[in-house]
């Protein structure tokens, strides 16, 4: 039963907004679970209390991220039902487990010990509280790891079979999990939180360091974010050219779409840095282009062959602009992560890492690419993959729920209107915090508020971690 | 007949009744919120779930999941059939969770994300209850689809039993903060919690006279012989259960209230199951029809044997990390 056109749009437009919001906060707080891990470990064997600080500091911006992650999540996990019923009857054998798996795995070890991490410090040990957060950080990496394996299977499908009712079932769950390109995408997707937070975080302690050159706390932040851009840059390039050959080998249509190609190239493939595919005319217009730059890339061979997207017949092809512009924007600013790494290099070997004013307005200018870029290479993969939801199995166009338009109209409205002001106000109160500098002597400094003259008050952990009930 | 779809349909049954009473619990709390007075009583009342809200609400995740791993045909007719409440749910529950942060963040602010988290509990309550009352009342399906329209799950029995679980979970949350609190707090909802025990047991006598006569088997269930004699023991249990609650509450009893509240709801979740059982969409998808593949459900299963003993565990360590009374110094 196929839906109609415009409500299939609308449930479309709805998913892709719903998880453009959701997956820029895990990719923040997957990065700074792990940041969180690494500070407090430091300062459990150091014991300079530079590291505590800094660690409450961000403590209070992951609870912000990630209540907002969880609640924008759980709308992922019954959206699949409600717009998307037909893939849920026929995947749910196979990515159901994935996700069930990830629930029991991931968002129960993450929820269970966050309030011990949060609110914890005076009931529990120094020892036990940094076990707390080793939990929540291993959590949002096992989250992270079923799934996309469950996106990676819908991409590269394997180890399934088909039932008589048309439900894919499981036959090797190795290789349904392990499916080709999810190695790829888990490695390009977690250095990409890694980037998208050490940039937040970068960029963070270049606002405080203009104010206050001599700020402890910021100068660790700046240091420790931007020793993680220059190692992670680079790496994430690799990994992400190693991703688009595995692409290449398993959805060439998408790789045609990013490179632009429409024709195919038998004797070398152009790269084009710029332009505008045009669908209609069957070319990319304005191009600036490096000759057979693209055969290199991805057949290391300047003179290798290229198939283009006349080898594919034109209702399989993805949206050529949208996958074309969204891959430049994610290189482009990978590119520039890349030079700011290789700047703070240059100038810690200058000796003027934390006096640079340059590399502070490079690293404040570069705070938001990782969420920007994160959301580039998102809608490429996704956007690369239509108009199948499994990729060559099962169209988008026959995976929707049987609802008419206006029913889907009414959500996508109601959905955008709260997450605006939901995401809004979230995003205000963390810049709000983001702008406060490091407190030096952490949270154990007063802090006004109805509770605090209380004393030490139990549930909420007030006394040395920050209570849910204080402003702070 | 294989074994595994009733596994799998006792360990979502076990997922939901423990959404249901955790997340009851700080539901609630959100619900009667604007009868607390703004300042130190919002901030207990707030600070006595804030540790565990998010673990609570993983269970509704769990749920959804496992809906969708272990009976996929059963998840694809029921949510779009409850479109409109589950949608309202995600966006209240959206809309009362961010609250718990952003309450602190800036006191100009505050009021609104109090009215938010108000809000936002009260209509997930309803919402979650009408998607019960929409199972139970029956779906329309064709084939593997649903086949109704937008309103159907609105009826005067959904909305009975949106309001029922809206007083219930109100109820479960007076009780934890009986548990919870002391002083002047405790008093306030120790009152609340005689007045939502009435109002919740009212609401559970209504839904219980109104689900025989819904048109579904319902009737024979409950009041076929030999039927009659194994079910007549839920209400009668209920009974004895809600004089105990009443008598201990009264005599000052601080942790059986809310116990016994929890022995309530599972009685309620016994005759759901004695309704419904053995179908999963009432009238039109059983168990077994709905169920997946014995690949999918075994390998699911194998490590929820062993994930949710260890969930359960730390979750109980958590809980007990933070035990006791909100904003008592000393006691422990």
């Amino acid at each position: 039963m196929p839906a109609d056109p415009t409500a299939l749009d609308l449930a479309r437009l709805q998913f892709a907004f719903t998880i453009s919001f959701h997956f820029i906060l895990p990719a923040f707080s997957i990065g700074l679970a792990s940041y969180l891990a690494v500070l407090e470990g430091l300062w459990l064997v150091t014991r300079r209390a530079v590291y505590l600080a800094i660690f409450d500091y961000w403590l209070r911006i992951f609870a912000l991220v990630f209540a907002m992650g969880v609640v924008s999540g759980i709308v992922m996990s019954y959206q699949f039902g409600t717009n998307w019923a037909v893939f849920s009857d026929k995947t749910g054998a196979v990515v159901g487990p994935l996700m069930a798996y990830e629930v029991m795995t991931a968002f129960f070890l993450e929820a269970g010990f966050l309030g011990v991490m949060l609110f914890g410090r005076t009931r529990v040990g120094p020892r036990l509280h940094f076990a707390a957060t080793l939990a929540v950080a291993l959590g949002t990496f096992v989250s992270a790891f079923w799934i996309l394996s469950a996106n990676s299977w819908m991409q590269t499908p394997a180890g399934y079979g088909v039932n008589e009712a048309g439900q894919f079932v499981p036959l090797d769950w190795r290789a349904i999990v392990f499916n080709a390109s999810f190695p790829y995408r888990l490695v390009h997707t977690v250095l990409a939180a890694y980037l998208t937070t050490a940039l937040a975080v970068g960029a963070t302690a270049a606002w405080h360091l203009r104010r206050a050159a001599r700020d402890p706390a910021a100068r660790v932040m700046f240091a420790m974010a931007l020793a993680m851009v220059a190692v992670t840059a680079p790496l994430q390039i690799l990994a992400g050219d190693l991703h688009g050959l595995n692409t290449l080998v398993h959805q060439p249509a998408k790789v045609m779409a990013m490179e632009g190609h429409f024709q195919s190239h038998p004797d070398g493939a152009p790269l084009y840095l710029f332009g505008w595919p045009d669908e209609a005319a069957q070319r990319v217009r304005w191009p600036l282009a490096i000759p057979n730059a693209s055969s290199l890339i991805l057949k290391h061979d300047a003179y290798a062959p290229l198939a283009g997207l006349d080898t594919i017949p034109r209702e399989e092809w993805p949206n050529v602009p949208l996958v074309f512009w969204s891959f430049r924007v994610m290189v482009g600013l990978g590119t520039l992560m890349l030079a700011l790494g290789a700047t703070a290099l240059v100038q810690a070997l200058r000796k003027r890492l934390f006096v640079s004013r340059a590399l502070q307005r490079f690293a404040i200018g570069m705070g938001p690419a990782g969420f920007v870029a994160v959301i580039a290479g998102w809608v490429t993969t996704e956007a690369g993959r239509q108009p199948y939801t499994v990729y060559g199995l099962l169209r988008t166009a026959d995976s929707a729920s049987p609802i008419d338009a206006a029913t889907v109209t009414g959500s996508v409205v109601a959905f955008a209107i709260v997450y605006l002001v939901v995401f809004t106000a979230g995003l205000g109160y963390a810049l709000k915090l983001m702008a406060r500098p490091v407190n030096p002597r952490g949270a154990t400094w007063p802090i006004p508020g109805p509770i605090r003259s209380a004393g030490i008050t139990p549930a909420s952990g007030v006394g040395h971690a920050p209570a849910p009930g204080e402003a702070r | 007949m294989s074994a595994l779809p009733y596994v799998w349909a006792g360990v979502l049954v076990f997922a939901v009744y423990a959404y249901v009473v955790m997340d009851g619990f700080d539901l609630g709390i959100g619900i009667l919120f604007p009868r607390y007075a703004p300042g130190p009583s919002r901030d207990l009342a707030m600070n006595a779930i804030a540790p565990v809200w998010d673990g609570n609400e993983t269970w509704l995740v769990l749920g959804g999941g496992g809906l969708m791993a272990a009976f996929p045909l059963a998840y694809a007719i029921i949510l779009p059939a409850v479109y409109a409440p589950v949608v309202a749910m995600l966006l209240a529950l959206t809309c009362r969770g961010v609250a718990f942060e952003f309450r602190w963040r800036n006191p100009r602010h505050r009021r609104y994300w109090d009215l938010a988290f108000f809000a936002g509990s009260t209509l997930a309550a309803f919402a979650q209850g009408a998607v019960l009352g929409a199972i139970l009342q029956g779906i329309a399906v064709e084939g593997r689809h649903y086949a109704g329209g937008t309103w159907d799950w609105l009826s005067p029995f959904s909305a009975l039993c949106g309001a029922s679980l809206v007083a219930g979970y109100a109820w479960l949350g007076a009780c934890w903060l009986v548990m919870k609190t002391e002083g002047a707090l405790q008093a306030q909802a120790r009152r609340q919690a005689l007045a939502l025990g009435a109002a919740t047991l009212v609401c559970i006598l209504a839904v219980s006279l109104a689900t025989p006569f819904l048109g579904q088997r319902y009737y024979a269930r409950w009041f076929a012989w030999p039927n009659v004699v194994f079910a007549a023991q839920v209400p009668l249990l209920l009974v004895i259960a809600s004089a105990l609650f009443f008598f201990l509450l009264r005599r000052g009893h601080e942790r059986a209230p809310f116990l016994i509240a929890l022995g309530v709801f599972a009685l309620c979740f016994t005759g759901l199951g004695i309704s419904v059982y053995p179908d999963l969409v009432p009238g039109a998808i059983s168990i077994e029809a709905a169920a997946a593949p014995p690949a999918s459900q075994g390998f699911v299963l194998a490590g929820a044997a062993v994930l949710i003993p260890i969930i359960l565990g730390y979750t109980g360590w958590a809980y007990w990390i933070f035990r006791g009374k909100v904003g008592r110094e000393g006691y422990h």
